[in-house]
């Protein structure tokens, strides 16, 4: 059995565990054009090595994120996203010219 | 034949030809330089020299031919997909692999077995028509077929109502097969080398060299090569190999299991998945029964096997095969799939004006060997995507115009 760590419930079994996806900082979506966007949602860095990733302890529908080498396998840490996430983020759209 | 084996049995030195040339030093610059030397790119290169003309072709291959992922797929042949795209692709594929032996003069073992996806609920069934229709449309034999006609195709499957998930009804699709992987490579490699390609094994590429928009050449571990372009087929590693030529690509690399059984004598003919348990099950030629399709749940590039898998492979098919609770189990093993967002290939142009992609070819690569060399050699010659292709090309994911191809899988994601 594989065990992770979650940063709120300690140490579970890594089945009790969803993969959320690479960790990428977003872009700011009221500037970036569709194609940085599309590069966001799809693209991804696939690192054969140490990479950054969105993990859901699925029982208590707890975010975080984890450091895990994906050759071995090994989790080197998890921590809570607002190691990262410092401030709010905002997802204000703001009114399109075409509306009004 | 028997005097053939005769010879064999008697000769004093080894009569048998080597498949293909042993590899010789690296030329200077080649026309074409093919990264990856499992099916795909062998079968580039077979259509590159045969039916192209263009032989200057070194394929570059890091470990030995046929020693990554086309070794270690299920073997299974098919074209009851979804999309049109998925769909006339695919069923070009199998078309090329009921004449490949032909094609090659070398037995490829290809085996008409059919193959039957399992619906245990009434959206699968919903979905299975909506496939049945789409594939019928296109030319594909595929139909849904009910409880009576599964226990006549697979009489010895487990039709009992008080299960955990019972069968409701089935898609039959008569075009289904398999075929020895090892001899599809095999047979590319062989065609190709007899027509002057050059093929290097234990040659890696460590760097790709791009002037002005251009690959001008590639470095590897034997030294450098200049090439007129490239092309990379090199699923399982497509995103570390785009990385040197400074492309991104919408892949995440997660291992695929299976598992073979001790031989049995042959009772199973057709192939049979159930998406709903996890799992497809067929018996292979020896006699071993082939339990495939777990894929783990997160990304890496590992091929270790594990007991989860194991365990829930086991499990399923079980539940669809009971007399196989006292099989053992020879061998279990992991290929890494280039997963995609929307379960299609990535093939054709790239960013870089002559380097070509035959990449993301998750769950699904073995299948579109033969046609993806017909098809990828035609874009290296022409330089005119195919129209077979053209939807699968990197560009889509930009226009967010993805080939939704996650309904027609056999058993995994």
């Amino acid at each position: 059995m594989k065990l992770l760590t979650c940063p709120l419930n300690g140490k579970r079994n890594i089945s009790e565990f969803t993969y959320g996806g690479e960790y990428h900082a977003m872009p700011d979506h009221l500037t970036s054009s569709p194609r940085d966007w599309a590069e966001h949602v799809f693209f991804h860095d696939n690192v054969a090595g140490i990479v950054t990733e969105w993990w859901c302890h699925t029982a208590s529908s707890f975010w975080f994120l984890a450091e895990r080498n994906t050759i071995t396998d090994e989790v080197i840490r998890t921590f809570k996203a607002d190691e990262i996430y410092q401030q709010r983020v905002e997802f204000t759209a703001v009114a399109s010219e075409t509306q009004s | 034949m028997p005097f053939g084996l005769l010879k064999y049995g008697l000769s004093r030195t080894y009569p048998a030809k080597h498949h293909f040339t042993p590899a010789k030093e690296l030329k200077k610059h080649y026309d074409v330089v093919i990264i990856g030397g499992g099916g795909h790119g062998a079968a580039i290169a077979y259509n590159l020299a045969k039916y192209h003309g263009i032989t200057n072709v070194a394929i570059l291959e890091k470990s030995y031919l046929g020693g990554g992922n086309t070794a270690r797929n299920t073997a299974v042949i098919r074209s009851n997909y979804l999309t049109e795209a998925g769909v006339n692709f695919y069923s070009e594929s199998v078309k090329l692999f009921n004449n490949l032996s032909n094609e090659f003069n070398y037995n490829v073992m290809m085996e008409n077995r059919g193959q039957l996806t399992l619906a245990h609920s009434d959206a699968a069934i919903r979905s299975f028509r909506w496939r049945a229709e789409v594939n019928q449309h296109l030319g594909v034999r595929s139909e849904l077929v009910d409880r009576q006609t599964i226990a006549e195709l697979v009489p010895n499957l487990n039709m009992s109502e008080d299960i955990r998930f019972p069968i409701m009804a089935g898609l039959w699709h008569a075009d289904g097969a398999t075929a020895r992987h090892d001899a599809v490579a095999w047979g590319y490699a062989k065609g190709a080398c007899d027509r002057g390609v050059e093929l290097h094994q234990l040659t890696e590429v460590e760097d790709i060299e791009i002037t002005n928009g251009r690959v001008t050449a590639v470095k590897t571990n034997r030294g450098r090569v200049e090439c007129g372009a490239v092309v990379q087929a090199v699923a399982g590693a497509s995103s570390i190999v785009a990385k040197k030529a400074g492309i991104p690509l919408p892949i995440h690399c997660y291992p695929l299991q299976a598992m073979v059984t001790q031989p049995y004598k042959p009772i199973l003919t057709p192939h049979v998945s159930s998406p709903q348990v996890h799992v497809y099950v067929h018996q292979t030629s020896r006699g071993e029964f082939v339990i495939g399709g777990g894929s783990d749940p997160y990304p890496l590039y590992n091929t270790r096997a594990t007991l989860d898998q194991r365990e829930s492979l086991s499990a399923a098919a079980l539940e669809l095969f009971p007399f196989l609770s006292q099989a053992r189990l020879l061998r279990q093993w992991a290929g890494t799939t280039d997963m995609t967002p929307d379960y299609s290939p990535i093939m054709g142009l790239s960013p870089v004006e002559n380097y070509y992609l035959d990449a993301g070819w998750g769950t699904w690569g073995f299948k579109a060997t033969p046609i993806c060399g017909v098809t990828m050699a035609e874009l290296v010659a022409t330089k005119k995507v195919p129209d077979l292709i053209k939807p699968f090309e990197l560009e889509r994911f930009y226009r967010f115009e993805q080939i939704n191809e996650a309904g027609a899988t056999a058993a995994s994601h």
